[in-house]
């Protein structure tokens, strides 16, 4: 069975406390916040003010530039708000307000259950509506969908990549959307083969879900999917990072950045992603709602749920029921999971979980002296030196830090994970990142200038 | 023969042809440098701290002596004093620039600004910066870990175990600015330095509206606006629900002080001006010994 060649941790993968819980349909909220930034380049710009009247489906974040995506109201009523609040994290952000009246939709959104399979558009007509829909990346990075559909000239496209693999452990909102929507994961997949013009695609799942793969094979039996293989993988994580999934399925590897998956031929969506485009080009249906799965082993029910963007993140925790005690909440899951201090805040595109450990569990352990065992070395599924890295950013040494390639770190925290001296590796190693990036940026943009 | 002269006298003679040798090759490639970047090197004080914007002291001499105009260039450390020393030695106009000293400007104590969570990381503001906003509910407020005090060379920055917050002793504070690039949260600002370290500044950061300060931290500013409207010499301005005390304008007449509803005003080295009722009493004796 195939995996990527090197790196990787073997973390239980807990997805037993949620992974039987069928996708319920969240009851609507009362009011939803919508951040003007769920996604990775220029903030949207709010396009409505306080007063109006909303319908679901109607835009209220306007997309800037090429690298940026449209947000959409999940609910219908009046704007009773545009100003910075919170997020998970207690940053401010640019938010529209929307108090919930009743649940009207655009009349051009087709809400009829029946699944249309045949697409007969144009690549670009395609990417078009796609753009239109604020479509991101929803396994967790939010990159907008149509800039990676959008091929460079001079490029071509080989295979499409459909990750399936859901690496982080507790998280089963992708495996629950392909076992109870897979004619809606493989249409997309078709949608998307054809907007980049591709004949084959792989959808990636590890083999700790084989009810997935069995399902998605028959589905494709039967309705005569052509081109689409499933193809099980080892189970290892971060398997579910692009660059990882790439070298499973195709054996070949990306070069450092900036170049792209598109440079070896590959163009990688999620199967989340998949149906959102499948709504989007199919059901003229833009981005309003996902899969999110509320986990945890202390709480008191588990779900998946179909929830629209902007619903209290304390709605859904209320609901699975938090324990009593010092918690740790997440946005995601354990290993990649950011932590949630401000509960007030909404649900965003790139969050498919929502995972509850305990205090105990999360405490780190007493950080000891580096002893130099290479660990960290060994585990990184990107080829680096974790031990080095974080050093040179705790010295503020960004030149050595860029020469060790810091920036083509993934953030994926397996080097945290396996420290035995509970060193906090990748804290100092995001640091160093974000610091050579932005000199690299500018380094970029002086020389243009020039 | 003896090894031991023979190998005095080889040693020794080859010493001698080399010496000559370098003598004349020393002569030949000598770089031409201007004497006066020593004697002005000497007349820094050699921290090397960067403050002035060059990589260390020598840097920062050669570019004294090579510009013809100095304005621009000035070295906190040493202050205006020693600038104008060493622009009369060079024979240059030195730039007058008032001394200045690095204030940190939150007030959100543990106990005005209580922790909502628990964070156990790597014990960095930097860090702490990439996760979230901290452990407060307050997204300006300081952090509380210090990385300030280790960027500062002067030992003038002190972390209060007590209060959570840092505190700058302004004896030692060279306003060489090194805190003010570190700080993640832009809490430290260079403001002008009063004679016997007094100073009149809001503590606070908060760009939210009063009621969501309120909420998180008892010692932040509200954005009211009393202090702007109570200053006779124009210098507090209200942006984005803050006070901000243009260093430049104000004065010291400290009537801002008491009419701040938070506390987020600070006053420093100086005692506050009586209460109300006590007010108008003070500024008759005032007008009276003036009359006099």
């Amino acid at each position: 069975m195939r995996t990527f060649p090197i790196g990787g941790i073997h973390p239980h993968d807990n997805k037993e406390w949620s992974k039987d819980k069928a996708i319920e349909v969240l009851e609507l909220p009362d009011e939803v916040k919508l951040p003007m930034v769920q996604h990775i380049g220029a903030p949207a710009t709010p396009i409505v003010q306080k007063g109006d009247k909303v319908l679901v489906g109607q835009v209220v974040g306007q997309s800037v530039g090429f690298v940026s995506a449209n947000i959409h109201s999940p609910v219908s009523g009046t704007v009773t708000n545009v100003d910075m609040f919170p997020n998970g994290q207690g940053q401010r952000r640019m938010m529209v307000v929307i108090k919930r009246e009743g649940d009207e939709w655009l009349e051009t959104i087709d809400r009829t259950p029946d699944h249309k399979r045949e697409c007969k558009l144009e690549p670009k007509e395609i990417i078009a509506k796609i753009k239109d829909a604020g479509i991101v990346g929803l396994g967790g990075a939010q990159f907008p969908t149509h800039v990676k559909l959008s091929i460079p000239d001079g490029q071509k496209a080989e295979v499409v990549v459909i990750n399936g693999v859901e690496c982080e452990p507790y998280l089963t909102s992708d495996y629950r959307t392909m076992l109870e929507r897979a004619e809606m994961v493989l249409t997309g997949t078709e949608i998307v083969m054809r907007a980049v013009g591709v004949e084959r695609a792989v959808i990636g799942v590890e083999n700790n879900k084989p009810d997935a793969i069995k399902h998605l094979r028959e589905v494709i039996a039967r309705d005569g999917y052509r081109g689409i293989e499933v193809m099980p993988l080892k189970m290892r994580y971060p398997q579910g990072g692009e660059k990882q999934l790439i070298a499973a399925v195709t054996g070949r590897q990306v070069p450092p950045p900036p170049a792209l998956p598109i440079s070896v031929g590959a163009v990688v969506c999620n199967v989340s992603t998949c149906v959102a485009i499948y709504e989007a080009v199919q059901k003229n249906k833009p981005l309003i709602e996902r899969v999110v799965t509320v986990t945890g082993k202390h709480l008191k029910t588990t779900h998946n749920y179909l929830a629209r963007f902007g619903t209290s993140v304390s709605r859904l925790f209320e609901l699975a029921g938090i324990p009593e005690g010092d918690v740790k909440l997440l946005n995601g899951g354990p290993m990649m999971g950011r932590s949630v201090v401000d509960i007030t805040a909404p649900l965003i595109k790139g969050c498919s979980g929502l995972t509850v450990i305990t205090g105990e569990e999360a405490a780190r352990g007493k950080e000891l002296s580096c002893i130099k065992c290479g660990k960290c070395v060994e585990v990184c599924p990107m080829g680096l030196e974790p031990y080095i890295l974080s050093k040179l950013a705790k010295l503020q040494k960004w030149d050595m830090a860029e020469e060790h390639n810091t920036v083509d770190c993934i953030e994926c925290g397996c080097c945290s994970y396996t420290c035995p001296s509970y060193l906090p590796l990748l804290d100092y190693i995001r640091i160093g990142k974000q610091t050579v990036s932005t000199i690299v940026r500018a380094r970029a943009a002086a020389n243009n200038k020039r | 023969m003896n090894p031991l002269i023979l190998t005095v006298l080889t040693l020794g003679v080859l010493g001698v042809l080399l010496a000559v040798v370098l003598y004349f090759v020393a002569q030949k490639f000598k770089v031409e440098e201007d004497p006066r970047i020593d004697e002005v090197e000497k007349m820094l004080p050699g921290a090397n701290c960067g403050g002035c914007g060059f990589a260390g002291c020598r840097a920062m001499s050669e570019a004294l002596v090579k510009n013809d105009n100095i304005d621009s260039l000035f070295c906190p450390v040493a202050g205006g004093e020693v600038m104008k020393s060493i622009a009369g030695y060079l024979g240059k106009s030195a730039a007058e620039k008032a001394p200045m000293v690095a204030t940190m400007r939150c007030g959100g104590t543990c106990q005005k600004r209580p922790k909502v969570n628990h964070y156990d990381g790597a014990l960095s503001c930097a860090v702490v910066n990439t996760f979230y906003i901290g452990e407060s509910g307050c997204a300006f407020g300081c952090i509380g870990y210090g990385d300030c005090v280790q960027a500062c060379k002067f030992g003038a920055m002190s972390l209060n175990p007590e209060t959570g917050l840092v505190e700058i002793d302004p004896d030692k504070c060279t306003a060489c600015g090194a805190c003010v690039k570190t700080c993640p949260k832009a809490l430290i600002e260079l403001r002008k330095k009063w004679p016997k370290n007094r100073a009149v500044y809001v503590a606070c950061r908060s760009k939210n509206r009063g009621s969501v300060v309120m909420k998180v931290c008892k010692a932040g500013c509200i954005g009211c606006g009393k202090c702007a409207k109570a200053c006779p010499f124009g210098a507090i301005t209200i942006d984005s629900y803050l006070a901000y005390i243009n260093p430049d304008k104000c004065k010291l007449c400290r009537k801002c002080v008491n009419e701040c509803p938070t506390g987020a005003i600070v006053l420093k080295n100086m005692e506050p001006l009586p209460k109300e009722p006590a007010a108008p009493k003070a500024v008759e004796s005032k007008s009276e010994t003036a009359n006099k």
